[in-house]
């Protein structure tokens, strides 16, 4: 009890003084003299914003990059940590197998999300069908990561199984599978969990997407002649190309920063790592905090193309509009 | 109403006042009460209202006994231990002491770890009066792991044993089957077991989160220790020969031939490869079914049984220590520990650094169970169990070799790191002889 209340204490405290330093501000702002008034304002306002992502995301950036050129214990080493990440075989290992979560994720994930929301799209209990597959996407990363790991958990033969796929691969006469030992399959085998928890997103975006496609263009092609398979074509997918798009890249930004499953799964054995949990491994299991930092570079550039490909997007259909 | 308009920036200030005052260092910490005989405690003098901030890896249980053992010197002393225990220590700890956030004293369960940190520049060398206890308390090996570049910093704490072989009594009996005096003889008996064909002889499980493999770690080191002797087996920890030397790719594949022997492992889960999938705490439990005869695993393992199993000579399971390769050498045992070193010198740290390396200490902590000491001065009667017992005698016989177990003394790129990946990777099929070129190569290079 005393620990909760102390607790509470601190949140209150802390939700004083924010109200505090708001209060501070306004006080400032409105009896400033006329002449600076509407500067101030500005200032006063979005100084807080501007100095919280400077403390919390522009130095941490810098000092990541500046970190990225150094070796174990501190001293600068040049480009060292980069040829150690494109010659080292488990590091490269580590970013082939992100280049395949990034190709196989999205594409699964909206190629599911999309063939199920067309086929539930106004049928009976479409919401009650929406919500089976949603519900993944409220489980943590490291939540299904170890449900999945029970799921492909493995005994011998001739040992009562305790996976369920391997209790089924028993009951069908075949032998049980070690899923997660076996490079590289085992990667495809962390990704299915990944699809599992993306699609339910990628379903409900891109249902409400196809709901917002004009019925009159619908009915259009349809005199036309149109089979439902062109309807689907030539239709509903330039109609509802925006929110593609959308789901495409956040999920591909998920993807390139997939953690919890590998962690929780394999921790990054059995060549199954990817960037950001080598990255992880490397700063703080290692003692390298150099070679962690430029991994974090890589993935940093690598999201950035992705990141201003998806705001110029948004950008020109809102011109459009 | 004009005033109205500034009744809320200045309610505001009034709160931000407040709330700067309460982040004030508080009051509290009232006189000492004398529940406690506190004439044992004198000698740390009197630190009414100071608090001690301590950070480890130990939690659960082990962190109430852990606070039960030093609730007295609290008491006697008016200090305040204010303890935070962590699964995430070893990552957590360096972070904190970059931050400029570290605690007052850290347990290191790793001199390997303990050694960074000392080299990053953040600990304070231990003062005289815990070196001095020390040099009383513990053999000049166990003074060895807390000292760093010829400075000492870290007393050591608690201690455990590994290597030992659980079995279960009655399976023995009613099989026939001796407990083995020598390598040779467990191996012998590993084959009469596989033959006799109701059981595995060998159990084993090296899963653990993000730390998996550590437990075959330990079989490696107990096999190097053995089988090269003590000397080789400083070399190999601290660098002095490499990692891929043929004496350690030897000890490797003698290992494997248990854990790589199909026929050996794995008792009650499968393959070979499941060693890699089953959680080493669970890893022990076929013993009891009779589903395997033999496990690997220190002597906390006792915590791992399920609540009422009996572990003594004639109950439920009991266990042997790994034999020795070459018996004329005589008993040789690896075991882990704590070293506890501060990161500040204010006098109730020193006053507590002073007690946690005492003999009083290691008495009343021992006797909460579960753990021993290395410490001289620890009444063997203060342990609980048989296993403690046996234990503390082990470590304190002047015969018997100790070495501290060789992944903590490593640095950490490849003791919590490449050795672990590497033992996953050899269970999993590489060669002994890459996987030790693979550790090798990652082996710092400063």
């Amino acid at each position: 009890m005393e620990f909760l209340g102390g607790k509470f204490l601190q949140v209150f405290i802390a939700l004083a003084v924010f109200a505090a330093l708001i209060g501070l501000i306004m006080l400032i702002v409105d009896r400033a003299p006329k002449s600076v008034k509407d500067k101030l304002t500005i200032v006063g306002f979005l100084a807080p914003a501007a100095i919280l992502m400077l403390v919390g995301l522009v130095y941490p950036a810098v000092q990541t990059s500046f970190l990225a050129f150094t070796n174990a214990s501190g001293q600068p080493n040049g480009v060292d940590n980069f040829v150690w990440m494109f010659t080292q075989p488990e590091a490269l290992a580590t970013l082939r197998n992100t280049v395949i979560w990034t190709v196989l994720v999205p594409l699964l994930s909206t190629v599911f999300g999309l063939a199920y929301a067309v086929f539930i799209d106004k049928a009976r209990g479409e919401n009650a069908l929406k919500a089976l597959v949603f519900m993944p996407v409220g489980i943590s990363m490291v939540g299904a990561g170890i449900i999945w790991k029970l799921v492909y958990d493995y005994r011998g033969p001739g040992i009562e199984q305790t996976g369920v796929v391997n209790a089924v691969r028993v009951a069908l006469g075949m032998d049980p599978k070690q899923f997660l030992l076996d490079a590289p399959e085992n990667t495809i085998f962390l990704i299915i969990v990944m699809v599992w928890i993306q699609t339910g997103f990628a379903m409900v975006i891109l249902s409400a997407a196809i709901k917002g496609v004009p019925v009159e263009l619908v009915e259009a092609s349809r005199l036309d002649g149109a089979n439902p398979w062109q309807q689907f074509r030539n239709v509903t997918v330039p109609g509802i190309r925006g929110a593609l798009v959308v789901v495409l890249t956040t999920i591909t930004i998920a993807t390139l920063k997939v953690f919890d499953i590998v962690r929780t799964m394999t921790a990054g054995n059995y060549d199954t790592s990817v960037i950001a949990n080598e990255m992880y491994t490397q700063a703080f299991r290692a003692g390298e905090p150099g070679r962690g930092a430029a991994l974090a570079l890589v993935l940093f550039l690598l999201v950035l193309p992705i990141v201003v490909y998806n705001a110029r997007v948004l950008r020109q259909q809102r011109e459009i509009r | 109403m004009k005033n109205r308009k500034y009744l809320l920036p200045v309610a505001a200030t009034g709160i931000l006042a407040l709330a700067l005052t309460a982040c004030g260092p508080g009051g509290g910490g009232g006189g000492t009460t004398t529940g406690s005989d506190c004439s044992a405690y004198e000698s740390y003098g009197k630190h009414d209202g100071k608090t001690v901030s301590v950070y480890s890896t130990i939690v659960d249980i082990e962190a109430t006994n852990l606070e039960t053992a030093w609730a007295t010197f609290e008491e006697c002393t008016g200090a305040t231990i204010k303890y935070e225990g962590s699964k995430e220590f070893e990552t957590q700890i360096g972070v904190r002491a970059k931050a400029g956030n570290a605690p007052d004293v850290a347990i290191f369960p790793q001199p390997g770890l303990l050694a960074d940190q000392a080299k990053a520049g953040g600990l304070k060398p231990a003062p005289k009066a815990v070196s001095d206890l020390v040099d009383k308390n513990w053999s000049a090996d166990w003074k060895k792991y807390g000292t760093v570049d010829g400075t000492f910093y870290a007393a050591p704490m608690l201690a455990n044993v590994k290597g030992y072989v659980w079995y279960a009594p009655k399976t023995f009996k009613d099989k026939g089957w001796e407990v083995p005096k020598t390598w040779d003889e467990m191996m012998t008996l590993s084959s009469k077991i596989a033959d006799d064909g109701t059981m595995k002889p060998w159990c084993a499980g090296f899963e653990s989160g993000e730390a998996t493999g550590w437990p075959g770690t330990d079989w490696v080191e107990d096999v190097v220790l053995r089988a090269q002797g003590p000397e080789v087996y400083d070399q190999w920890v601290t660098h002095g020969i490499p990692f891929n030397d043929p004496k350690i790719v030897d000890a490797l594949n003698q290992t494997g031939e248990i854990l790589l022997n199909s026929d050996y492992v794995n008792g009650g889960f499968g393959d070979v490869r499941s060693i890699l999938t089953t959680g080493f705490a669970q890893a022990g439990q076929p013993v009891l079914d009779g589903q395997c005869a033999m496990h690997h695993q220190a002597n906390f393992q006792a915590a791992n049984w399920p609540e009422g199993t009996a572990v003594a000579p004639d109950g439920d399971v009991w266990a042997f220590m790994t034999p020795p390769i070459d018996p004329s050498k005589g008993q040789a045992i690896t075991g882990g520990g704590e070293m506890v070193g501060a990161y500040k010198d204010t006098p109730e740290a020193q006053a507590f650094l002073a007690y946690l390396a005492s003999a009083d200490f290691a008495n009343n902590r021992v006797k909460l169970g579960g753990v021993i000491s290395a410490n001289k001065g620890l009444d063997p009667a203060s342990a609980q169990t048989e296993l403690d017992k046996q234990s503390i005698a082990l470590l304190q016989d002047p015969d018997t070799v100790f070495r501290f177990d060789g992944s903590d003394l490593m640095p950490g790129a490849v003791g919590s790191n490449s050795f672990w990946k590497g033992i996953v990777a050899w269970i999993n099929g590489t060669p002994a002889q890459q996987v030790a070129d693979s550790i090798e190569g990652s082996w710092p290079k400063s």
